[in-house]
């Protein structure tokens, strides 16, 4: 039955199959978000001036040439992934910088605010579904309030709720700006909270589900007592459960810093999000499509990993 | 033993909540007179009192009023993203479960990509090519959706397809057509349909939340969102404004969320593993 | 010296009585065991001894001593310190009783470090010794692995091994070998018979009058949550005094039981009431006082207020020539190669994934015969079932129904041919359309037969459950509001209703309890005699087979290693394998075939 022999081969075609993968991701958020620039009604150089522009059809054609719009869009769509694939993602419409420096440049604040969120969001999580796993009773009642009240709350409103009392009111965080770690506290908060209350939801279960299982039962048997149980064998079958889920929210934290950034006047990813949509700087969006795709592709690949560390029926597949 | 009690107490608090904003969204005249529009600017920021229980917003308007106006349009807008989502969800997630193979690879590689970007980000992208406005911003939000709902619908079609149910209703030679109305779609839909409850507050929020950047309904309609949007400036003097809307939308998808939540355990127990 | 005496244990969650007034008494070295249908109470029993009755239960007792201590003063942090290391546990299925995710080394090797038995330094070696001692060989590699990588013999020694690291004084068994193939059942039996002679004392819990028959000393009969009759084992076996210990020695299938009904016959009595004897409602010699107050144990260890009468009342009820269609006396059963078969299975192989798991198989089954398809789990008998239904199509080989083309046919011709070949499932509960009632479930089977919508469809519903012992109060649950019996019922209803000409039946009783199989294996007697169908029964059980079945075909690994008659084959087996299977299944608990320790 032994399978070591087997095991590195067939390794590298899982790895093989896992890049093979991401790179299809890649290449179909490319092409949704080239898709998405033929779909814009209208002359495409006329959005890409922007309202209020007066131009010449001659200087509007001269445009259109340069940026390669006068040929089919077969041809546009493979120069289009020809210059993604060295690495260029073109020149923002409104800003007229290169859309990878503006990226870069904003990156920063986002990463930080989302990592604080992050860790926040998995030790309220963890903390929350730890101390209500398999309980009855009041604990457990206003634990599992706490998380739909955490999953229904707006991060807007959260965020406009932490501003008043702590800024306005209590004046112990600063209102608006990235200096600083007083400046990260509140908005941290308010992108974790969601996160956290689906996270203890589905960690509870977990844990709730595995303390169900025989196992747990054959653990206490052996003098195990029930925080032994939960953290020894409960808590790597739910952290195994909510892997997927956690990634996936890893993932949209991108979206949720959109919110966060525009409630709290932080610079980064989510206000620069904002600025290419409503100025219609499809360069700009492309770019952070990409961007978040990439994001995305990577957390999986992670979470994968975790997964076959945590969860050994996986390995011998 | 006092858990099925809790929850039903939950539950029936919740039906009752849900059943007032479904009031207030019909007839919003019968809880209150003021209008919803009507400026003051004498009575500009007044905080909450026995005249204006909520009080008024920066032009003087009964922020009450507003508040209970705001809530037919904010329903809307969620149930309408809701409602696009599930369809388009069921019938993508259908065809890709019974449609064969190539339409199977097709529709899950593109449930990825779509998935792979935050549904906030792709409801922006959306607004970019659709622009902005009520209608927009619904679809937006259903389209950053749709995925989610299409992989359900065809895991959980997926899984009725290989049930012993259905392998008992080939035995008995049923023609596929009838095999799948009668036993495949019932079963799979059913599932979606509970989960839509709880998706319902996951959408308002997300709609209201495009609002608030400012890409939704125009000024003067009120709703929740919007609202929020407008009032920010003004926190400072008057926390009011922030509060009310922001715990209609909250107390909104809580109500939505229990219901559902309890909906889903029902349905799970029902069901044999 | 007595080590475990538990006197009037009581078990309450809310207003369910679990366990009422159990008394027992266990000794070092000595195997006691607890039988019983499922909901009796006995793994209840069996949790509460370690202390893990589970939350919202109320445990009292008049006394429950082990070996000097008072168990029911015990704090939870006592009870840590004697569960594992006094107390042992052993639960049924070790594919889910270790935990799926750690090594087997650490599972092992838990007690040891929860009770400080062994440094992080010495415990390899003691858990190698560990899992050697239970009989794994090739321990060092063992321990490093996962529960899945194990087979489920080895598993179930690991589970042992893990119960018995802290050297426990008393095991306790949970249906400890149920979950495994006969032959590997066996050998389970065989380490705990060997733990019992070096002094352990074990409580083996099953629901298997045959499994602890070999292994115990004495045998206590629970149902609802009283023990209705403890003795010794032989004595127990050979001069049962409950009706309800009578009724399941009689209901176990085997070779004697052949062409004899199995059940007792079923007066549907009103219930008892709380105090009332538990087996009032299904004993044909219940009167009021049955009904209405507990018999006190007499001095045979039974609880029966008639245990003469019932004697009488259940010979008379169930004459020795039952009215049972004796197997192979069917008419148009004639010996193989007569006439055109029903089902011609030609040399058929199937693989899975690379994995050959049916290798040229080939059956026969006449017209009203019954045909037992006997093996192991992952054997592929359930592969050929499906192939013969046409569920799955065979790599190579072909299967015909009737003398005509079938599995060669494709899914658009055989649809109309379907209703000729129905099955019953082993889980009846998976079959069924969740949202369907017990009228739509069999109705829509008779709508494939063209009886129309209306009064006339919903008489034929009612017809088929009274064929098959169903009220027509049935008609509007659902699947989820039937006992497992009641499903089964239904679901031969289901099968019943296009008059098929065969019944594939995959494991129909397996999942029963014994008094529920009988009734079960005696309908599929009546319906065969009165239907006149073929039957391709396929079981694990070779009793089961032996009761029912004309011909027997007994598969190894995907191949079939020998076919016959069932009186030829396993009185004379030929093939190694079935000399093996028919040595593991020890011919049932029939007094004579005891061995003779059980009396000394």
């Amino acid at each position: 039955m032994s399978r070591s022999d087997l095991a590195l081969p067939g390794l590298l075609r899982g790895a093989a199959r896992r890049l093979l993968g991401a790179l299809a991701v890649l290449l179909g958020a490319a092409t949704v978000a080239f898709a998405a620039l033929q779909l814009i009604p209208g002359d495409p150089v006329t959005v890409m001036l922007g309202p209020g522009t007066a131009a010449t059809p001659e200087v509007k054609a001269q445009i259109r040439a340069q940026f390669g719009l006068d040929q089919p869009v077969a041809v546009q769509y493979l120069h289009y992934l020809e210059r993604l694939a060295t690495g260029d993602l073109g020149e923002s419409y409104q800003l007229q910088r290169p859309v990878a420096d503006l990226i870069g440049d904003q990156l920063g604040p986002t990463v930080q605010l989302a990592l604080a969120a992050l860790l926040l969001a998995a030790a309220l999580a963890l903390l929350g579904a730890v101390a209500t796993a398999g309980r009855r009773g009041a604990l457990r009642t206003i634990g599992s309030l706490a998380e739909l009240l955490a999953v229904s709350s707006p991060s807007y409103w959260t965020g406009i709720l932490l501003l008043t009392a702590f800024s306005f009111q209590l004046q112990i965080f600063p209102v608006a700006g990235d200096q600083g770690l007083p400046a990260l506290v509140l908005p941290a908060v308010t992108l974790a909270l969601p996160v956290a209350g689906v996270l203890a939801q589905v960690l509870r279960e977990g844990l709730e589900s595995a303390l169900g299982q025989p196992f747990t039962l054959t653990a206490r048997s052996r003098g195990l007592g029930r925080p032994a149980v939960l953290l020894r064998h409960a808590l790597r079958h739910a952290a195994a459960a909510t892997l997927t889920l956690a990634g996936w929210l890893t993932g949209s934290l991108l979206g949720g810093a959109v919110l966060v950034e525009s409630v709290f006047g932080r610079p980064g990813i989510g206000a620069l999000s904002l600025q290419g949509t409503t100025n219609k700087d499809m360069p700009l969006v492309i770019g952070l499509v990409l961007l978040s795709a990439l994001v995305f592709v990577l957390i999986s690949t992670l979470v994968d990993l975790l997964h076959l560390a945590v969860d050994p029926r996986l390995r011998s597949r | 033993m006092a858990r099925p009690a809790a929850g039903r107490t939950t539950l029936v608090l919740a039906s009752a909540l849900l059943a007032l904003i479904v009031l207030a969204a019909l007839a919003p005249g019968l809880f209150t007179h003021a209008s919803p529009v009507e400026t003051d600017p004498a009575g500009a920021l007044t905080p909450p009192g026995a005249r204006h229980w909520f009080g008024t917003d920066q032009l003087g308007r009964d922020l009450f009023a507003r508040v209970l106006h705001g809530t037919r349009p904010s329903l809307l807008l969620g149930l309408g993203a809701t409602a696009l989502a599930v369809v388009g969800g069921a019938v993508l997630g259908l065809a890709a479960a019974l449609g064969g193979r190539t339409a199977d690879q097709v529709l899950m590689r593109l449930a990825d990509v779509l998935l792979s970007l935050p549904p906030i980000l792709l409801a922006l992208l959306a607004v970019s090519v659709l622009g902005t406005g009520s209608v927009n911003v619904m679809i937006a939000i259903a389209v950053a959706f749709v995925p989610g709902y299409a992989r359900i619908v065809r895991a959980e079609t997926l899984v009725v397809r290989r049930s012993g149910y259905v392998e008992s209703a080939v035995l008995l030679g049923l023609p596929r057509p009838l095999l799948i109305a009668r036993h495949v779609l019932p079963n799979a839909i059913g599932p979606m349909l509970v989960l839509a409850t709880v998706g319902f507050g996951a959408s308002l929020i997300a709609v209201s939340g495009l609002s608030f950047l400012g890409l939704g309904p125009q000024p003067p309609s009120p709703e929740w969102g919007a609202m929020l949007s407008q009032g920010r400036s003004f926190l400072q003097t008057a926390w009011w404004i922030g509060v009310f809307p922001g715990a209609a939308i909250t107390l909104t998808a809580l109500a939505a969320g229990a219901v559902g939540r309890r909906a889903q355990r029902r349905f799970t127990q029902r069901t044999p593993v | 010296m007595t080590l475990l005496a538990a006197d009037g244990l009581d078990v309450r969650f809310g207003a369910v009585h679990a366990v009422r007034d159990v008394s027992f008494t266990l000794d070092r070295g000595e195997c006691l065991a607890v039988v019983g249908e499922s909901g009796s109470g006995k793994s209840v029993t069996a949790r509460t001894l370690v202390g893990l009755t589970g939350a919202g239960a109320t445990v009292t007792a008049r006394g429950l001593q082990f070996d000097g201590h008072d168990l029911t003063t015990l704090t939870e942090s006592a009870w840590r310190t004697v569960r594992g290391r006094r107390i042992g546990l052993v639960l049924q299925d070790a594919l889910t009783s270790l935990d799926p995710l750690r090594t087997v080394g650490a599972e092992v090797g838990e007690p040891l470090r929860v009770h400080r038995l062994a440094g992080r330094p010495e415990r390899p070696r003691r858990v190698r010794e560990l899992l050697a001692d239970a009989g794994i060989p090739d321990p060092e590699r063992r321990a490093g692995q996962y529960p899945h990588q194990l087979s489920g013999g080895l598993r179930q020694r690991a589970l042992i091994a893990s119960a018995l690291a802290g050297r426990p004084d008393l095991l306790i068994a949970d249906e400890p070998t149920t979950a495994l193939d006969v032959t590997v059942q066996a050998q389970v039996l065989d380490l705990l018979d060997g733990l019992r002679q070096q002094g352990t004392a074990l409580l083996l819990i099953s629901h298997d009058l045959s499994v602890v028959a070999r292994l115990a000393d004495r045998v206590a009969v629970m149902l609802g949550g009283r023990i209705v009759e403890s003795g010794p084992t032989a004595r127990l076996l050979a001069h049962p005094r409950h009706p309800y210990t009578r009724a399941l020695l009689a209901a176990v299938p085997g070779a004697a039981t052949r062409g004899s009904r199995l059940a007792a016959p079923h007066p549907d009595g009103t219930p008892p009431g709380p105090d009332g004897c538990p087996y009032a409602r299904r004993c044909p010699a219940a009167d009021r006082t049955c009904r209405q107050t507990v018999p006190p144990v007499d001095g045979h260890g039974a609880r029966c207020w008639h245990p003469q009468v019932a004697t009488a009342a259940l010979s008379v009820a169930a004459p020795a020539p039952a009215p049972v269609a004796a197997p192979g006396t069917s008419p148009t059963a004639g010996p193989e190669g007569d006439g055109v078969p029903l089902i011609e299975v030609d040399r058929i192989s199937k693989s899975f994934g690379g994995r050959p798991v049916v290798q040229q198989v080939s059956l026969r089954l006449a017209a009203g015969e019954t045909l037992g398809l006997v093996g192991e789990s992952g054997s592929g008998k359930t592969t050929v079932a499906r192939i013969v239904l046409g569920l799955e199509h065979p790599d190579s080989g072909t299967v015909r129904l009737d003398g005509r083309a079938w599995s060669a046919l494709p899914e658009r011709r055989r649809r109309g041919e379907r209703l000729r070949i129905q099955a019953v499932q082993q889980d009846p509960l998976s079959s069924f359309d969740p949202r369907h009632t017990v009228q739509q479930l069999i109705g829509e089977a008779l709508a494939r037969t063209g009886v129309p919508r209306g009064r006339e469809r919903r008489s034929r519903v009612t017809d088929l459950l009274d064929q098959v012992g169903l009220p027509s109060a049935l008609l509007g649950r659902r699947p989820t509001e039937l006992s497992g019996g009641q499903r089964q019922r239904v679901a031969i209803a289901r099968a019943l209703a296009p008059a098929p000409r065969i019944l594939v039946c995959d494991e129909p009783v397996s999942a029963l309890d014994v008094s529920v199989q009988a009734q079960i294996l005696d309908l599929l007697a009546d319906l065969r005699r009165d239907l006149g169908l073929a039957m391709l029964f396929i079981s694990h059980d070779l009793g089961v087979v032996h009761h029912l079945a004309d011909r027997i075909a007994v598969m190894k690994d995907g191949r079939l290693v020998e076919t016959g008659e069932v009186d030829q084959v396993l009185a004379h087996p030929e093939a190694d394998y079935t000399r093996r299977l028919l040595a593991a299944a020890l011919p049932v608990a029939l007094p004579a075939a005891l061995p003779a320790r059980a009396a000394g």
